[in-house]
C-alpha cells in the first residue's frame, strides 16, 4: 500500500495519527448474496435474530437514556423499537428472501432504500428527515447480519478513532463530544466550520474541505492528520511516520512550556493589557475556562441546548444550564449570546424556512424578533441567572439600531414581568450587539449610543464583506479574514465605539490565528475571545511583544492590497519579533 | 363485522412525526381491529409505523381511516380523537 497524500483546508491545530473510521449518511451499500432454496428459512431466522438482537440494544440503550437524561429523550427509541416490530417491513423482508432467494442482509438493504428513497419525497423538510432514524435502526440491524464495522453507531464508538465523514452536523459534533475522537477529516466545510469548531474545542486537529475524501479512505485505513498544514496522509510509509512523530512530540513539549502561563496577565512588554476570554460552544467545556487561564467567556453560545431535541428547551432548564455556567466561571465574567439560529443551524422543535439564501434570512436575532415567545424563554431565563455571578448578553447579527431597539424593548418587557413576580436578577446586566453585518459596521457610531459594548462576530463579518458563503468549499479559498476591507471594517467598529467609551471585543477564529491576533491588537481591540485550546499561544505571543511595535506593523498593513500581502507582511514581521511562536 | 370509515385531518403542527407515529401504533395494538389509513391514493397498515411515517403526513393533511373488527365503533373514536390532539397533549 503506498501513502496517499490529500490536501485540504487546516481547521484545528495538532497532530494526529490512527484508525479511520467512515460515518456514512449515505445509502446502505452490500454486495448481492445468492442463497439455494433450502437456505431460505435459516436466512429468515438470521433476519429475525438480527432484528431481536437489535432489540436488546436498543432496550439497552433505553434504560441508560431514562438513567441518564430522562423519560422524554428516550421516548424516541419506542419508535425504533416500533420500526423493528414492522408487519410490512417483515412482510417485505420476509417475502422477499422467499420470492428473489437474496441473502437477509442484501433483502434487507433493499427494502430499507426502498423506504429511504419514499422519504426523500415526502414534501415537508422535518418529515422527511425523519429517514435518519429508519437509517438509525437498519444501521444496528445490519450490524448482526453482516460484520462490517461500519454499520456501528456513534453511540457505540469506543476506541481512538480518527472520525471520516462527508459533513458533520452540528447535531452529530454534540454526540462526539466527549468520545474518544483523535481527529476530523471532512469533505464539506471551511475554517469556521461546526467540525472546525468542535475540533479546537477537543483539543484535536481537523482538516475539513477535502472534497472527496470519504471516498479514498477506507474504514481501518491508518490516516496521519496533520491539523496545521491542512494534510491527509493516508497508510503512511514508516518515514513519514517518523517524521510526524518527532513533529508529534516537539508539539506535546511546546504544550507543556506553554502551562507556565496559566496564571500570568496578557500584557505586552511595554504593559498594554488586552483581555483573552474564551468561546464556550457547549456547557460541558466550562471546565476548560480556567484550565487554559481564560479571563472569562466572551461568547457563550446557546444553541446547543436547542438541537438533538424534538422540544424547545423549556425556561427552568435553560436557567439552570446558565446558572451552571456562570457559577463556574465567576468571578470572572460570561457573555451569553442570545439564540442565532438558521444559516446553518437549525434545531427539530421549530421549522425555519430553509431560504435559497440561508446566511441572509431569518436567523439569529430577526428569528428571535419573529419568534417572541422562544426569545422571551431565553431572556427570563438568562436575566435570572445574572443573579448568580458576573454575566451579560449580546444579540448576534444586528444590522442596524431598528433591531436593537426592537430586543431591547422586548428585555424590557421581560425585566417588568419578572420584577412584577419578585423574580431576582441582575438589573445593570450589561448588553452589547455583535457587530457582523455590514450596515452595523458602517452604523456603528449610532450603535455605540445605545449598547454598552461591541462585539465583533468575524466569522460572520468576513462572509457578508466579502459575499463568501462560510460553508461552500468552492469559495472557502475567498475567505479572507485579513483582507482590507475587513481590517478597514474593524478599525471602524474599534474607534465608533471607543468615541463612546464602550469595551470593543472580537470573538471568531480570527483571534485564535497569531498573525491575525497580533494584527487585532495593533487595531485596538480590548477583548479577543477564541476557542479554549489557542489562548495559550495567543498569550505567550502577546507577553513577548512591544504595543508600540503591533501598531506600527499595523499601520503599515493597513496600506497594503490584498490580503495575502498582509498575512504574508504581518508573518514575517511577527517571527522576527517573536521567533519560534510556533 | 362492522367496518367503520372516517375522515380526519392530522391537527399535530408537526405532522405525523417518529414520536406521534409510535403512539398511534401503540394506541392500535389496544383494540381488536384492522386499521388503514389513505392519504390521497396512497394506503398503509395503521399498524405500521414505517408506513405511517412513509405517508409524510404533516400538520392539516386529509386522512382517510378505515376500522375493521368487533371493536370498530370504540377504537374509531380514539383515534379520532387522537388526530384532533397536538403532540403535547399525546404525550404522557
Amino acid at each position: 500500500m503506498s501513502e496517499l497524500v490529500l490536501k485540504g483546508i487546516p481547521a484545528a491545530g495538532g497532530i494526529a495519527y490512527g484508525p479511520a473510521f467512515i460515518l456514512d449518511n449515505q445509502e446502505f451499500i452490500v454486495p448481492k448474496r445468492t442463497i439455494s432454496a433450502d437456505e431460505v428459512e435459516s436466512e429468515i431466522a438470521r433476519f429475525q435474530e438480527a432484528l431481536g438482537q437489535a432489540s436488546i440494544e436498543i432496550h439497552a440503550l433505553k434504560e441508560k437514556i431514562i438513567r441518564d437524561m430522562g423519560q422524554k429523550q428516550a421516548q424516541i427509541l419506542d419508535a425504533h423499537l416500533l420500526l423493528l416490530e414492522d408487519p410490512m417491513l417483515q412482510e417485505q423482508v420476509i417475502g422477499g428472501i422467499r420470492e428473489h432467494k437474496h441473502a437477509a442482509e442484501y433483502t434487507f438493504v433493499k427494502v430499507i432504500n426502498m423506504y429511504v428513497q419514499s422519504f426523500n419525497k415526502i414534501e415537508d423538510e422535518y418529515l422527511r428527515e425523519r429517514s435518519s432514524d429508519i437509517n438509525d435502526v437498519a444501521r444496528r440491524v445490519l450490524k448482526y447480519l453482516t460484520d462490517e464495522s461500519k454499520w456501528h453507531d456513534l453511540d457505540n464508538l469506543q476506541d481512538d478513532l480518527i472520525m471520516v465523514a462527508h459533513e458533520l452536523s452540528p447535531s452529530d459534533a454534540v454526540s462526539l463530544y466527549n468520545k474518544k475522537m483523535m481527529a476530523f477529516v471532512t469533505d464539506l466545510g471551511g475554517r469556521t466550520s461546526h467540525t472546525a469548531i468542535i475540533a479546537k474545542s477537543m483539543r484535536v486537529p481537523a482538516v475539513v474541505g477535502l472534497k472527496d475524501a470519504t471516498l479514498k479512505i477506507y474504514n481501518g485505513d491508518y490516516l496521519i492528520v496533520d491539523g496545521q498544514k491542512g494534510l491527509v496522509i493516508v497508510n503512511p510509509s514508516r518515514p513519514t511516520r517518523e517524521l510526524y512523530a518527532k513533529e508529534q512530540s516537539k508539539i506535546n513539549a511546546s504544550l507543556e512550556k506553554l502551562d507556565d502561563l496559566r496564571e500570568l496577565p496578557a500584557q505586552t512588554s511595554d504593559g498594554k493589557r488586552v483581555c483573552i476570554l474564551a468561546n464556550l460552544e457547549l456547557s460541558l467545556e466550562v471546565q476548560n475556562v480556567r484550565k487554559f487561564g481564560a479571563e472569562g467567556v466572551g461568547l457563550y453560545r446557546t444553541e446547543f441546548l436547542f438541537m438533538n431535541r424534538l422540544d424547545l428547551p423549556p425556561e427552568e432548564e435553560q436557567y439552570l444550564a446558565y446558572k451552571q455556567v456562570v457559577e463556574a466561571v465567576a468571578p470572572l465574567p460570561v457573555t451569553i449570546r442570545t439564540l442565532d439560529l438558521g444559516g446553518d443551524k437549525f434545531i427539530s422543535s421549530v421549522q425555519i424556512p430553509r431560504d435559497m439564501a440561508p446566511f441572509l434570512g431569518v436567523r439569529a436575532i430577526r428569528f428571535c424578533l419573529d419568534r417572541q415567545d422562544i426569545f422571551k424563554t431565553q431572556l427570563r431565563a438568562i436575566l435570572r441567572a445574572s443573579a448568580h455571578g458576573r454575566l451579560q448578553m449580546m444579540y448576534p447579527m444586528i444590522s442596524g439600531v431598528g433591531e436593537l431597539r426592537q430586543a431591547n424593548a422586548v428585555l424590557t418587557e421581560v425585566k417588568r414581568s419578572l420584577r412584577d413576580e419578585h423574580i431576582p436578577f441582575d438589573d445593570k446586566m450589561k448588553v452589547g450587539t455583535m457587530i457582523e453585518v455590514p450596515s452595523a459596521v458602517m452604523t456603528a457610531d449610532t450603535l455605540a449610543k445605545e449598547t454598552d459594548f461591541f462585539s465583533i462576530g468575524t466569522n460572520d463579518l468576513v462572509q457578508y464583506a466579502l459575499a463568501v458563503d462560510r460553508v461552500n468549499e468552492k469559495t472557502a479559498h475567498l475567505y479572507e479574514p485579513a483582507h482590507p476591507a475587513v481590517l478597514r471594517m474593524i478599525q471602524r467598529v474599534v474607534d465608533a465605539g471607543h468615541n463612546e467609551n464602550i469595551h470593543v471585543g472580537l470573538c471568531g477564529e480570527m483571534a485564535s490565528d497569531p498573525v491575525l491576533a497580533f494584527l487585532l491588537l495593533g487595531l485596538g481591540l480590548d477583548e479577543l475571545s477564541m476557542s479554549p485550546s489557542s489562548i495559550l499561544t495567543i498569550k505567550k505571543m502577546v507577553r513577548s511583544l512591544r504595543f508600540s511595535d503591533c501598531l506600527r506593523v499595523t499601520q503599515e498593513a493597513m496600506g497594503l492590497s490584498t490580503g495575502q500581502e498582509v498575512e504574508e507582511f504581518v508573518g514575517a514581521q511577527l517571527r522576527q519579533l517573536v521567533p519560534g511562536l510556533d | 363485522m362492522p367496518r367503520i370509515e372516517r375522515q380526519v385531518v392530522v391537527a399535530n403542527k408537526k405532522g405525523m412525526h417518529a414520536r406521534p407515529a409510535a403512539l398511534f401504533v401503540q394506541l392500535t395494538d389496544k383494540f381488536n381491529v384492522t386499521v388503514s389509513i389513505a392519504k390521497d391514493k396512497e394506503k398503509i397498515n395503521g399498524k405500521s409505523i414505517m408506513g405511517l411515517l412513509m405517508l409524510g403526513a404533516q400538520h392539516q393533511t386529509p386522512l382517510t381511516l378505515t376500522v375493521d373488527g368487533e371493536e370498530a365503533e370504540a377504537a374509531m373514536k380514539e383515534f379520532e380523537a387522537f388526530f384532533a390532539k397536538q403532540e403535547e397533549d399525546l404525550i404522557p
